[in-house]
């Protein structure tokens, strides 16, 4: 038991930090809204349809905050040095990580939140009834991209050139993912039915499943002994 | 130790002849012996060096994902060797995969670049196994530059089916045109041709990670010396 309590306290701990500093989520918010903002500038909605270019715009705005979250979440780490103490804690290094994952993805999540009922104010574009698919796609999808997010930021932040290996890196992987995302997305802004999508989730949880278990196996060799 | 260098360079010396035989007799059946296509044109003749260029590169994921497995498990320095120089190879053949690809594809589909599935997911591949290269030289020491390319080797291998899959179901896979001229009624004299620049590719592809294993060797056996004199510890020149 105390393996899913570690897990639990290392994200409660990310989470009091943010609550009582807020600087990392309001950041993360602006960041997104500001991408937003540009593509209501790059693309002429008046001309081009909103359903087709609404899911991709979305997830880009949602992934590059992610990164900025990932990299802030292991930075934060490095700076006050608590790295040592994690690594000599008696418990297996993967509930840390696990822990880093729930955080990411709770940032992540809290910024869909916000982001989601703004898209629709500003692209004047209702979500439509398919509420619980539309919740599903965010939860599987936002997983996926914080498990492998987090193992390769643990990585890249312990180097230099850090900021710009993580995306080199994650954005490749991720692939799957946000293929997956934008697909789904798309359907539901187009009030699909669901079985038109279910395959692409179906391949987001296994995309979750598989890559959560790696990097569970593989975390332990990720911080420096 | 030295018999079996010994026997290790006989073999890598045996492998060079033979490579060194084989690759201008590919070239010259490429060139010279085998017809040209009835419908591509000369173009077609790229295919006989992309197809084993594609085998190559996809074979050094192989080695590079199941050599940093392997490294992981034993922490042996040697597995470490393997899966940098399979990783290398592996970039290097890719590279020549999308190049001569869009080459090949430019006068036969009339573009240089489709969202295919085929082509997608190798170019995601290279970019994955260029991130691998480029941590690994943004790492301190060699230590974290083995672990840190074994995580990312063993998930990008375990990426690489799961992102064709994705992108064939996005993009729907071109049946026709890739397979024509691979499966239906291929001449024996290309299907030959294409067997033997296969093991010629293959054969090279073995001669040049062996190469690169041992100049990593070396490289290691020059950073011991640098570190040994660092400390004053040299061993005494032979005179």
């Amino acid at each position: 038991m105390s393996y899913f309590r570690t897990v639990l306290l290392v994200a409660a701990k990310d989470l009091r930090t943010e609550l009582r500093s807020r600087e990392q989520i309001v950041t993360l918010l602006f960041f997104a809204l500001l991408v937003l903002v540009v593509f209501n500038f790059a693309f002429d909605f008046t001309i081009i349809d909103f359903v087709s270019l609404g899911g991709g715009i979305l997830w880009v705005a949602f992934i590059f905050s992610g990164v900025l979250a990932l990299g802030r979440s292991f930075q934060i780490e490095r700076e006050q040095d608590r790295i040592q103490g994690i690594l000599m804690a008696p418990v297996d290094r993967s509930a840390f990580y696990l822990g880093k994952v729930c955080a990411t993805f709770l940032f992540m999540a809290a910024v869909e939140a916000v982001l989601v009922p703004v898209t629709v104010i500003l692209f004047n574009f209702p979500f439509g009834p398919r509420v619980g698919a539309a919740l599903l796609v965010l939860v599987l999808n936002t997983l996926g991209f914080a498990a492998v997010g987090t193992l390769f930021a643990a990585i890249t932040t312990q180097t230099r050139r850090g900021e710009l290996l993580l995306p080199l890196l994650l954005f490749p992987a991720a692939v799957p993912l946000a293929l997956s995302a934008v697909r789904s997305t798309s359907h539901i802004l187009a009030g699909r039915p669901f079985d038109r999508y279910s395959s692409w989730i179906a391949l987001s949880g296994a995309y979750d499943l598989i890559f959560l278990t790696t990097a569970i196996l593989l975390f332990d060799y990720v911080l420096d002994e | 130790m030295p018999a079996r260098r010994g026997i290790l360079d006989l073999a890598q010396t045996i492998l060079f002849v033979i490579v060194l035989v084989l690759v201008p007799l590919c070239l010259y059946v490429v060139f010279a012996v085998v017809p040209t296509e009835s419908r591509m044109g000369v173009v077609q003749r790229i295919f006989y060096f992309h197809v084993p260029s594609a085998i190559c590169a996809f074979l050094g994921v192989g080695v590079c994902a199941g050599a940093s497995a392997l490294y992981l498990w034993k922490r042996d320095r040697r597995f470490d060797l393997l899966a940098h120089a399979g990783a290398e190879l592996a970039v290097v053949f890719c590279s020549i995969v999308l190049i001569s690809g869009p080459i090949w594809a430019r006068p036969v589909w009339g573009v240089w670049w489709t969202g295919e599935a085929r082509l997608t997911s190798t170019l995601v591949l290279w970019l994955i196994f260029v991130g691998y290269l480029v941590l690994r030289g943004s790492a301190d020491n060699p230590d974290q530059a083995a672990r840190w390319g074994a995580v990312v080797a063993i998930v990008g291998a375990l990426d690489v089916p799961i992102i064709y899959k994705s992108v064939a179901w996005w993009r729907g896979l071109h049946p026709r045109v890739l397979k024509a001229t691979g499966g239906q009624g291929l001449d024996p004299t290309m299907e030959r041709a294409l067997m033997l620049c296969m093991l010629t590719f293959v054969l090279l592809f073995t001669y040049l990670i062996i190469q690169r294993c041992r100049l990593g060797r070396l490289q290691d056996d020059v950073q011991a010396l640098v570190h040994a004199a660092r400390r004053g510890s040299l061993p005494a020149a032979r005179t």
